[in-house]
């Protein structure tokens, strides 16, 4: 697997919300638990947090026809091509790997938070303890190792897969063939293409915190692609990342939808 | 499991019922869904909530607790009343065609000979007509008004489709749909399969949930071939090892009998259990039993086990002949004061058995305990539990530090019977030992003071072969499982004394083989090369047998019964899946159920069912306890008072344990809602183990209730509250989860809602995480097992 681009692949359709996944991605990343409560549901923590990079999230969903189905999505990094996260780090602790990942190194990170809102898909999150923010990084150590990310190893079902980008991409969309009536793949046509896509069965808008366009906001490509060579020759991390600041802060937030809608149990 | 788990991949229909295997199964889980993906297999869901396994199903048939009987029976009935059946099947390889006893009667619930003072048959009537020679009398075109087709068709002649609706709840059309999916399986091409675990055990009914099942398989031909069979999934890496090697206290390894009192000499005990047939074409596999029954003696006592001395049978343990000594049994009588010290190795009953304040009390009255985990838990430790005033309990408690699984070597048995040798992966710390060893110090201590004081009959204790260790004094795992497998006590023709035995049609009976388990016979080589560590990956039919990895038993058999897959001259019903072939001269595929011919030959050739005395399977079953044909009742608690099927309500065969504690409230205004104890998938049973581990409690940290949303509605429960849920014995709190994976059912034209909760949980740990779903059940159980009705009670639930 070394050196190419790789993509990690999620079919929905065969998740069966086990989560071993959830399990073996803290083993691996050697992550803490956090104390949770039962707060009505079986998604648990209940929501990403800086020590969980990947969360099943349960949702009951009643669909067009009226039939009842129970949703489950497998979320955490999308390690997106055009990466936001990566466009705003002032401090490049979020960066591309060889493989098309964006991986992330907590020794550089200063805690900006700007990567926080930059991201289409409501991913990093903040360690207050740390002041560092916590994703998954596709598990790097493994991929170098030409070994499978740990969530894909414990997946029993074959919900999860990785392999090279076009051969992936074209499994994505013979899967969703086969499960027809309204299954789509997600996430090879926007950001330049993910690195992580899904088998989705049901409708984009069925699952809530899925962007159905996502795409780095606005304010960063004027960031990235007009002023950041301009501040770059004007010198001073610091003074860039405060104007990114400015920017991403302003007036009008970036994302501005991060919310989940409706009900998740 | 018949077949294995692979196998599912194999299934055009897999019927998941009594299972909720994509949480509780999650790698077989693979299996079902290949079979999905590959093979367009239909999925189904029968369960009364919507959980994991169903989000992944085709579809699901929500039903009412304890009523799967209801819905099976009127399966039988369409299968039979729309000709369904594989004829072939059913004439030649089932007792279908068999007469029974003219005496035989199945009237309003009941069958001939019951009675109901002594709870009772006198089954002298459920016998078959025998013609001169001895041998069941048949009719083969199924007409005869007492053979058992007829009869079955009789019988299930109530279980209209209107009738399984009003009991279980589930909508005339979704039943119809379930059985016309499910029978399709019935033609000689496809194959359905059943996927069960506790959720059909965990019943007073729960043998015959199986048993029905089971005649449902024999009707569309389903047993015996790929994709097919009667598959329990099992709860734990090693239960089918546990009970293969005789955890049960009614049976002896391999599933020899348990001796009973009456039975004072090994020719009467084997003669008792060696099965008889005067029909040439049955094997009649038990015949061969007092090989195992010597053999088993031989390695219990070794040396002091002789022929004069019946091989040391008058030193085995006897029950008394028709009584239980179930977990429940054992938990009643220790509440009376009749028990008064327990090895607990394990297990965590003060949370896992049924009707914890019983069970907690009782504990109380011991004075001692052994118990052997890799932690504290809450029977352990019940002496501090909740409304316990430790300064009253004089019961003295030890706790030793276990091995866990992988800290140990030695073999686990998956439900297939696939039995993996696998190696020690790190020492155990501190303390810890494996539990071999723990019983291995033990049992020194008890035969020195045997061996210094004599007592009561010492024999037993002192006749013991006792020799499972290896050089350094620590318990040997392959030595064990070698005096499992069994070896030779004598040079043969073929063997040398020492020698292995690579078979279990080897044994014998004279006392010059030894074997701890006759189905392990065959789990080495002759020379001692160890099979269940075998890991081939070659697939030679390429039906996912995988005959080189592990051993399976019997023999390396991936599928029993498999010439049952075969026509009569022996070539395969459905040629697309050639599990077994007879080429004129051998079978070939899987490794067959025996060597003869099929059963065309008339000299030489056998029936299929080899295990069966008649080789033939039971349609018509009269070793059950409550009769030969599986009868709907309903649970010992739940909301109807009157069975729309029968005057009996309840199993009559059922009987209650007679102490303050042992409450029911049936049809009961206080107790209006029907409920069920599960576990879930980041738990695993009491949550001895997988409480300690933060990464699952904090994915599952709490006792809950799944209520559903018009329930909870009624109640003004809102999601993530706490409420608290009571039956007539006891008293869970616990947080709401609100759902629509729980709808509320019409039973006979009346709204019934059901609730369930998982008993994870226990006071001791994590702290406030809610205690064991247990106090709100009953300690009543099958009578055929005793294994307890967790799975159907009757609670009221309320806002706290």
């Amino acid at each position: 697997m070394s050196n190419m681009e790789l993509v990690k692949m999620i079919d929905l359709s065969r998740c069966t919300a086990c989560r071993g996944c959830q399990v073996a991605c803290k083993q691996w990343n050697e992550l803490p638990a956090s104390k949770t409560k039962n707060w009505g549901s079986y998604q648990n923590p209940a929501d990403l947090e800086w020590n969980t990079w990947t969360l099943i999230r349960f949702q009951e969903y009643v669909d067009a026809k009226g039939r009842f189905k129970w949703l489950f999505r497998k979320d955490g990094c999308m390690h997106c091509t055009d990466a936001a996260c990566v466009k705003v780090c002032p401090t490049q602790a979020l960066y591309h790997t060889e493989f098309g990942t964006v991986a992330f190194d907590p020794e550089r990170c200063i805690g900006c938070k700007d990567c926080i809102p930059a991201c289409p898909f409501n991913i990093p999150r903040f360690n207050e303890q740390t002041k560092k923010i916590g994703k998954c990084d596709l598990c790097l150590s493994r991929l170098r190792a030409n070994k499978p990310p740990a969530c894909v190893l414990s997946c029993p079902t074959g919900a999860l897969s990785i392999g090279p980008k076009a051969e992936m991409i074209e499994k994505a969309y013979k899967r969703a063939k086969a499960l027809g009536e309204g299954a789509s793949v997600y996430g090879d046509k926007f950001v330049g293409g993910t690195h992580v896509i899904y088998v989705l069965p049901e409708p984009v808008s069925a699952y809530p915190g899925l962007p159905e366009n996502p795409s780095v906001p606005l304010p960063i490509i004027l960031w990235k692609d007009v002023l950041k060579p301009a501040s770059v020759i004007a010198g001073g991390g610091v003074l860039a990342a405060a104007f990114l600041h400015y920017i991403l802060h302003g007036p009008k937030r970036p994302v501005e939808d991060t919310q989940e809608g409706g009900s998740e149990i | 499991m018949t077949n294995h788990y692979i196998d599912l991949k194999n299934s055009d229909c897999i019927l998941i019922m009594g299972s909720n295997a994509a949480e509780h199964h999650p790698i077989a889980f693979k299996w079902i869904l290949r079979a999905r993906d590959e093979r367009k297999a239909t999925l189904i869901h029968v369960d009364p909530r919507y959980t994991r396994t169903t989000a992944r199903c085709d579809y699901h048939v929500p039903l009412r607790s304890g009523t799967d009987i209801a819905l099976l029976g009127g399966m039988i009935k369409y299968i039979l009343d729309n000709n369904l059946i594989q004829e072939e099947y059913v004439k030649h390889y089932t007792n279908a065609t068999f007469i029974v006893n003219a005496n035989f009667k199945s009237e309003d619930g009941l069958f001939s000979g019951f009675d109901a003072e002594k709870k009772k048959y006198d089954k002298s009537t459920w016998t078959f007509e025998k013609d001169e020679t001895g041998i069941p009398k048949r009719d083969l075109t199924l007409q005869h008004p007492n053979c058992v087709y007829q009869l079955l068709k009789q019988h299930y002649a109530r279980y209209t489709i209107e009738k399984v609706s009003a009991i279980t709840g589930v909508p005339a059309d979704l039943i119809e749909r379930v059985y016309k999916d499910y029978a399709s399986t019935g033609t000689k091409d496809r194959a359905g399969t059943i996927c069960y675990a506790l959720g059909w055990t965990h019943h007073t009914v729960g043998s015959q949930n199986i048993r029905a099942m089971s005649i449902i398989q024999l009707l569309l031909g389903n047993i015996g071939v790929c994709g097919g069979g009667v598959n329990a999934l099992r709860g734990e890496p090693n239960v089918q090892g546990s009970t293969d090697h005789a955890i049960l206290y009614n049976i002896l390894p391999g599933y020899l009998k348990m001796p009973t009192a009456p039975i004072q000499t090994l020719a009467e005990y084997n003669e008792k259990y060696t099965t008889k047939t005067n029909d040439p074409q049955s094997a009649n596999w038990y015949q061969n039993y007092p090989k195992y029954s010597v053999s088993f003696l031989k390695a219990l006592f070794g040396e002091a086990a002789q022929p004069e001395n019946d091989f040391g049978y008058s030193w085995l343990p006897k029950i008394e002949d028709g009584k239980a000594y179930s977990l429940m049994h054992l938990f009643d009588e220790m509440y009376k004061g009749n028990i008064k010290g327990m090895f607990c190795y394990g297990s965590n009953p003060a949370c896992s058995a049924p009707n914890s304040t019983k069970v907690r009390a009782a504990l109380q009255r011991l004075k001692w305990m052994v118990n052997v985990n890799i932690f504290d838990n809450e029977t352990a430790s019940f002496w501090k539990g909740p409304g316990v005033d430790s300064k009253q309990v004089e019961t003295e408690v030890f706790l030793l530090p276990a091995a866990s699984s992988l800290e140990k070597a030695g073999s686990q048995s998956n439900s297939g019977r696939w039995v993996q040798w696998k190696n020690k992966i790190a020492n155990p710390p501190g303390d810890a030992l494996s539990d071999g060893d723990i019983v291995m110090r033990i049992m020194d201590e008890v035969r020195a003071l045997y061996a210094a004081e004599g007592g009561v009959c010492p024999e037993p204790i002192l006749n013991l072969k006792w020799d499972y260790r290896d050089a350094k004094g620590n318990f040997d795992f392959l030595k064990t499982a070698k005096q499992i497998n069994g070896y030779y006590l004598k040079d043969n023709e073929t063997a040398k004394k020492g020698d292995l035995v690579p078979s279990f049609a080897l044994l014998a009976a004279d006392g010059s083989t030894a074997c701890g388990n006759w189905l392990m016979a065959g789990s080495f080589t002759q020379k001692g090369e160890n099979k269940m560590a075998a890991r081939g990956l070659d697939d030679p039919t390429g039906l996912g047998l995988y005959p080189n990895w592990s051993y399976a038993w019997p023999l390396n058999r991936r599928i029993i019964y498999n010439r049952a897959s075969c026509d009569l001259n022996g070539k395969p019903f459905n040629p697309k899946m050639k599990l077994l072939e007879w080429t004129g001269e051998k079978w070939v595929g899987d490794v067959p159920d025996g060597p003869w011919p099929p059963v065309s030959d008339k000299k030489a050739g056998k029936y299929p069912f080899i295990m069966k005395p008649d080789g033939v399977a039971s349609i018509f079953g009269p070793g059950m306890a409550e009769g030969p044909f599986p009868e709907h009742y309903e649970p010992m608690e739940g909301p109807l008072n009157k069975n729309l099927l029968s005057g009996q309500l309840t199993n009559p065969m059922v009987s209650v344990f007679k102490t303050e504690l042992d409450k029911f409230a049936n049809a009961d205004t206080k107790f209006p809602y029907v409920c069920t104890s599960y576990s879930c998938t980041e738990h695993w049973c009491s949550g001895a183990l997988t409480r300690w581990q933060s990464w699952l409690t904090e994915m599952q940290p709490e006792a809950y209730i799944e209520i559903g949303e018009k329930l909870a509605a009624e109640l003004g429960i809102k999601n993530g509250e706490k409420v608290r849920v009571d039956s007539v014995r006891g008293a869970v709190k616990c947080v709401a989860m609100v759902t629509k994976r729980f709808q509320p059912f019409t039973i006979n034209g009346k709204v019934i809602h059901q609730v369930g909760l998982p008993f994870n949980y226990g006071w001791l740990f994590p702290k406030d995480s809610g205690d064991s779903a247990n106090f709100l059940t009953a300690a009543v159980g099958c009578p055929n097992t005793f294994c307890p009705e967790y799975k159907a009670f009757m609670v009221n639930v309320s806002k706290l």
